[in-house]
């Protein structure tokens, strides 16, 4: 089988010595990870690979033997170097040697206890170290499911990413120490020494504490009792401000809980929020500053009013073109003034309501809008809000006519049923024949025929309304759209995808160098990012609101039939 | 080994470029035909042909910028994403396959595909818009289900080359494939 060495490109031009590293026999494969150079005592060397590998738990040892001569290939050299062979048993015994410049090394092979005298192939990959040490291998979604795979079906590659990754603390010597045993691998240039770095570190644990304290004080008081009477309790579940701000109240303790990240996913996970939070509150500041600055927010709450009244005149006119003859439509008379003057009557009395406020719209817009400086999230959570409250006749005047048209719907469909001499049987949940008496069927019939004459007056009346409130629940929705967008949008990984594209890796590439006849085949093994769809879709924070709760058929049902429709739903209210 | 020349599906001319590395690593490289210029200037012409007529009907100058800068946006978007200007195979006996695609602007999309996760590679046919076709493709193994096939992943799809060359491509590849079934020690079954 073919012999595949993984060969660290920042030891190519380390002096002579022997390799060290991790045997991988299933997969014929050799991970070197640094060379111990000469002069060594066999005896610490053992000890110290020991003790890398009791730490680790990596069973590194010592695989081979590196020459690099500058002159000529000398004979006592190779036979020093295949002496060793003999101390440090080790099957295979690789030995590589490079002379002067040349990139082409020779590379062989000692197998003393082999049955096969033939010459396997061996294939030199060359990887650089740090990148394959910090990056983190994302395996395709399908195979990421299934858990019940040990270890040794890994694949070859993860293999080789897991064995240099955890052994950092091999790579943490200095090949300045002064000590029995001189390494060469990768190194880093030095812990940074940057004083505000340092600084945040240190004060970062007394701040997750007090934040700590602080939520949990506020969490407290969230959920006491006082709160949770039927009329607030109500309030706050109908407001998606509220929601919003528990949401992110959720993230801030996640954040500053006291336990360490236990792997790579829930670091990224903090990292995320902790920046998706940060620029939530920029922005929101940021337009805080824009709405306060040449008092914006007076005028805001200065045209509120106006607005509001024009949208009630709006609302009349349609009225008075409904009680009239709506697109050339003949209506029943006297419902369509019955019906025109209730839903007038009603629109006078919010325009009332309207003008009562009108002293305190400007006072409550000012304190409102400062608590856009949690973030912007909340900003256009209140922003939605305020569109729900000052579009409420729109949404009673959606239900009065759903109301009435359901009733309508089902009682023609019960009498229908009558005039057809069946009926429906609750018990059995089906429809079964009946015998009336001749006065049932006699009302029935005339019960029938009213509320058919009578129908298009109230679906007309119904679509209208209907088509309001969707415009509404459209707005809404949309805003609730690019509240959960920025919500989940995780910007840490993206940033890290966009600077440092080697940290997530979707796989490898392999880049075929020059070669010479007779030497072993030379790869250099490069990391293939992930892809920003897959960023996205691996690391997206997860929101509150699930969408939309029917597909599209149930909706036109309901829409037909007048059953209410809330297209938004949130996740914990209760499915009714 | 040199470069021959074939016909895709639709009898483009593409060539095949194969390149023995070693004994158990081969290169083979379809290269799609290049952008004409012909059919570049007859989209440009139509579109500001279409542009100028919005603008004679309209007398608003910036339906012509904007065309400029549509045709402009346009051609770079598709010579970077997607254009196709050569497709190749890597086959490195006991690694893996790796797949790449060079786009017309230099961009490389590549795919690494392991050797254990490899069943076989086989021609397919398949039904392409008014045509049967011919295409390689890739057999990724079942990790459950030693028989079954998880994936089917098809290669050069920009380039789409006849039976010959495909057969050439498939000879190829299986030689090294044979290799490792005929390998001493296999891992896989401990």
């Amino acid at each position: 089988m073919v012999l595949k060495v993984f060969f660290p490109s920042c030891c190519s031009s380390a002096e002579s010595g022997i390799l060290i590293g991790r045997w991988i026999s299933e997969q014929n494969s050799a991970v070197i990870l640094a060379v111990v150079h000469f002069p060594f005592i066999p005896v610490q060397v053992k000890q110290y690979l020991s003790e890398v590998q009791r730490v680790t738990k990596v069973s590194v040892s010592v695989l081979g033997s590196w020459s690099n001569s500058k002159q000529e290939k000398e004979e006592s050299l190779s036979e020093f170097l295949e002496d060793l062979g003999t101390i440090f048993s080790h099957e295979p015994w690789i030995q590589i040697s490079k002379e002067g410049d040349s990139k082409f090394w020779s590379c062989s092979t000692l197998q003393k206890h082999s049955n096969n005298p033939k010459e396997e192939e061996i294939i030199l990959v060359y990887y650089d170290q740090r990148k394959v040490m910090l990056s983190h291998l994302h395996p395709p979604l399908a195979t990421a499911t299934s858990t019940d795979h040990k270890a040794d079906d890994a694949s070859k590659l993860s293999a080789v990413f897991d064995t240099v990754a955890k052994s950092k603390i091999l790579f943490m010597t200095d090949r300045y120490d002064d000590g029995p045993i001189k390494l060469t691998h990768w190194q880093s240039d030095g812990v940074e020494a940057s004083i505000i770095v340092e600084l945040m570190k240190q004060a970062s644990v007394p701040a997750c504490m007090l934040l700590t304290f602080l939520l949990s004080l506020i969490s407290g008081i969230c959920r006491s009792r006082v709160l949770k009477f039927w009329p607030l309790s109500f309030l706050w579940s109908k407001l998606s401000t509220c929601e919003q701000l528990g949401h992110r109240l959720q993230h801030l303790q996640v954040i500053s809980s006291n336990k360490k990240a236990q792997n790579q996913t829930q670091l990224m996970r903090k990292a995320n929020i902790f920046v998706s939070l940060l620029i939530d509150v920029a922005l929101g500041i940021l337009l805080m500053s824009w709405l306060y600055r040449k008092n914006r927010i007076g005028h805001l709450a200065d045209t509120l009013i106006p607005v509001a009244d024009h949208v009630a005149e709006e609302l009349q006119d349609l009225l008075q073109w409904l009680m009239g003859a709506p697109a050339g439509l003949k209506m029943n008379r006297a419902l369509d003034q019955v019906l025109g003057r209730f839903f007038l009557y009603h629109i006078h009395l919010w325009i009332s309501y309207i003008h009562l406020m009108s002293p305190f719209i400007e006072m409550i817009l000012w304190y409102v809008g400062l608590s856009a400086c949690l973030g912007l999230t909340v900003a256009l959570c209140i922003l939605s809000d305020i569109i729900a409250l000052l579009t409420f006749h729109i949404y009673c005047f959606y239900v009065y006519g759903a109301r009435l048209y359901c009733l309508k719907i089902y009682g023609l469909s019960s009498l229908w049923r009558l005039f057809r001499g069946k009926k429906w049987n609750v018990l059995r949940q089906r429809v079964d024949s009946c015998s009336y008496d001749l006065d049932q069927l006699f009302i029935g019939t005339l019960l029938f025929t009213i509320l058919l004459f009578l129908l298009p007056t109230t679906a007309l009346y119904y679509l209208v309304f209907t088509l309001l409130r969707l415009l509404v629940v459209i707005v809404q929705g949309l805003i609730h759209l690019l509240v959960d967008l920025i919500d989940s949008l995780p910007l840490y990984s993206i940033i890290l995808r966009l600077c440092r594209s080697y940290r997530l890796a979707a796989g490898v590439k392999f880049r075929v160098l020059e070669q010479q006849d007779g030497k072993p085949l030379r790869l250099l093994m490069q990391i293939n990012p992930l892809s920003y769809g897959s960023v996205i879709q691996t690391y997206r924070l997860p929101t509150y609101s699930c969408y939309p709760k029917d597909s599209w058929t149930s909706l036109c049902k309901k829409l037909f039939l007048g059953e209410l429709i809330y297209p938004w739903k949130h996740k914990g209210e209760k499915q009714d | 080994m040199g470069e021959r020349r074939y016909r895709s599906a639709s009898g483009a001319p593409v060539a095949l470029r194969r390149r023995q590395h070693s004994a158990s690593c081969r290169e083979l490289a379809v290269r799609c035909p290049r952008l004409q210029l012909r059919s570049l200037s007859a989209v440009t012409s139509a579109v500001w042909l279409a542009a100028y007529g919005l603008f004679v009907l309209s007398e608003n100058s910036m339906v012509l910028s904007a065309a400029i800068f549509i045709t402009l946006f346009g051609l770079i978007i598709y010579l970077h994403f997607v254009k196709v200007d050569q497709e190749s195979l890597l086959v490195i006996g006991s690694l893996g396959i790796q797949v790449t695609s060079s786009y017309a602007s230099g961009r490389e999309s590549t795919t690494f595909i392991e050797m254990g996760q490899v069943k076989d590679v086989v021609i397919n046919e398949a039904i392409h818009m008014q045509k049967v076709i011919y295409y390689l493709c890739i057999l990724l193994q079942d990790p459950g289900d030693p028989q079954g096939v998880s994936e089917v992943v098809p290669l050069f799809q920009s380039s789409k080359p006849r039976l010959d060359c495909l057969i050439e491509v498939y000879k190829s590849c299986q030689e090294i494939l044979e290799q490792r079934k005929t390998a001493p020690q296999s891992s896989g079954i401990k």
